[in-house]
This record gives C-alpha cells, structure tokens and sequence, in this order.
C-alpha cells in the first residue's frame, strides 16, 4: 500500500469486479436486511428495484472488500521489491453515499477508487487524512454506486 | 400495523436494543468483507491506531441496518434507500459489545417527483452499554404515504 506522500489527487486504481449471485444477496440479506426485495425475486420484481436486488450494505461491503484485496496484492508486489510497505489505518466514516442503480442478481459490479484529497492530520501528525472517491460499475457502464470515504493513511519516515 | 410516511413527524423516534455482538460474528464478517490485520489479529490490533481487536465499520453499519429492521423498517412501507448523507465511525466496535440504537427523525417531506410517496431522513446513533457512541448515520429512506400504501 502506499504512503501519504506517494499518493496524488486524481490517482485512480480499478480494485476489481464482483457478481452477486441471487444466493449471495439472499445470504447477506437474511443476516443483516431482511427486507422483502432482498431475499425474494417476486417480491424484488415488483419493488422499484424491478428484481432481486442486494442490500445496499452488501454493495458496500464488497467495495471494502475488493479495496483490501487490492491492497494487499499491491502490498506483496512492494514487499517483492524490497520496498517498504504503508499499513493504513482505520476510517473515521465516510459521506455522499449513493446507491444510483440496484444491484441484481447476476449484476457484476466493478469498483474502482480514485484519490479526491488528501491532507495531513494536526492531532496525528504521523497520519495523512486521505479521501477517495469509491465507484462501483455495473457490466452495461452504469454508475452504480458511489460513496466519498476517509481514511488515515501513514506518512513516511513517521 | 404497517407504518406510513405519516408516522414519521420529526423528533425522536425510538430506542432499538440490546444487541449483544460475539468476537466470533465480528471475526467471520471481517474474514469475508475485511480482512484487515487490525480486525483479524490481537497482535496486529493492538498495535494500530484503536488499540486492540475491533469490528469491521462495515460489519457495525451492517448490524444497525439489522437493528434497524428489527426495530421499524421491517413493518414499514419503505421502498428503499437512494444513500447514506454522512456517517461517522467515533469509536471501535469491540468484542462483547452490546449496542443500543437511537433514531431521531431529522427531516420528513413528500416527494417532488413521487408525490405519493414522503422522504423521511433518519439520524441513527449506535451506543456501546457505557454509553459511548461508536457511529452516526443520517439517510434518508422513501416511504409511502398512508393513502397510497393502503391502495397496495
């Protein structure tokens, strides 16, 4: 992963694709979204959504779970390299959420994360405060989902 | 009965919980959707910036969603949600925690294009038993109105 000081407003990385398998939203909704239009196709036929549609919170949370993926492959490729690896912090929350398109199922949604600002942190001063514009794509080029997220990010040499 | 766009006026709403989250729950989520060191491994953990083993952020947006189902949305005439304005991870989730959602309503008004339906933003806070607040959320959510929801 890269450090602070490495990463440029504008950068852009594809972190990868996902399909959502009517089994997997149906899965992912009965723990956390049981709502009908989540774990019935009738039901997501006749909602807005127009079929069975993942909860918004498993969109999401594979967003975050691609983004850990790519780092971690980007992580090892520095590691290869002998270079020295940036271990990110944690996220103090995200804004500008938006599901523009349902996901579902059979839907494959490409994310991707783009650097929108970046900033150093006055009351950690070894942190940079970085925010970044996460996409997800469906597989005819609409903009699914999109959601501005914050993350602490370490600066080098700190 | 299923609640409607009317029962929504602004002001608090109600108190959700509680909801006891196991080390085991918090670890499986993270393994899927999370795999970070700092919610995987004590060792790990307890060197990064929140001190030791906590939940995945998506894991506590995930477990309010459930709370929140289980609370009001689950018997309301809710079309979904087009996002989340805000939402703000204060403090780690932690092992054994036991959470108590708070739902005010902030904003609730009909909608432009869909008049028969209203637009009711919510503010949730989830709460650890020491009263710590771990996350806010304000999203909106579209609801039908009472006249509209009793024609189907």
């Amino acid at each position: 992963m890269h450090f602070f000081e490495d990463l440029k407003i504008g950068q852009r990385r594809e972190v990868g694709s996902f399909t959502f398998t009517a089994e997997s939203i149906r899965k992912f909704a009965a723990q956390f979204d049981p709502q009908r239009f989540h774990l019935d196709a009738e039901d997501g036929r006749k909602s807005l959504f127009g079929g069975l549609a993942a909860s918004g919170w498993h969109v999401g949370s594979v967003c975050m779970k691609l983004m850990v993926a790519n780092g971690q492959r980007q992580a090892a490729e520095a590691r290869a390299r002998g270079e020295e690896v940036a271990v990110w912090g944690p996220s103090p929350g995200f804004r500008e959420l938006r599901w523009i398109k349902p996901v579902l199922a059979g839907d494959t949604i490409a994310y991707a994360s783009e650097i929108a600002s970046k900033r150093t942190s006055e009351k950690r001063p070894q942190w940079g405060i970085v925010q970044a514009r996460n996409t997800g794509t469906n597989q005819r080029g609409e903009l699914a989902f999109s959601v501005l997220a914050t993350a602490f990010v370490p600066r080098r040499g700190a | 009965m299923t609640l409607t766009f009317e029962d929504f006026p602004p002001g608090h709403f109600g108190s959700y919980g509680p909801r006891h989250v196991t080390r085991e729950e918090m670890l499986a989520f993270a393994a899927e959707f999370d795999p970070q060191p700092m919610h995987l491994d004590e060792a790990a953990a307890s060197r990064s910036m929140l001190n030791g083993l906590s939940g995945s952020g998506w894991h506590l947006c995930s477990i309010m969603m459930r709370m929140m189902f289980d609370g009001y949305i689950g018997r309301t005439a809710s079309l979904g949600s087009p996002g989340v304005d805000e939402l703000k991870w204060l403090a780690p989730l932690r092992p054994g925690d036991d959470l108590m959602l708070d739902i005010d309503v902030a904003e609730a008004r009909i909608s432009r294009s869909r008049p028969e339906t209203g637009i009711v933003t919510f503010k949730g806070t989830v709460r650890n038993a020491a009263g710590q607040a771990l996350c806010e959320m304000t999203s909106p959510i579209i609801v039908k109105r009472r006249d509209a929801a009793a024609v189907g």
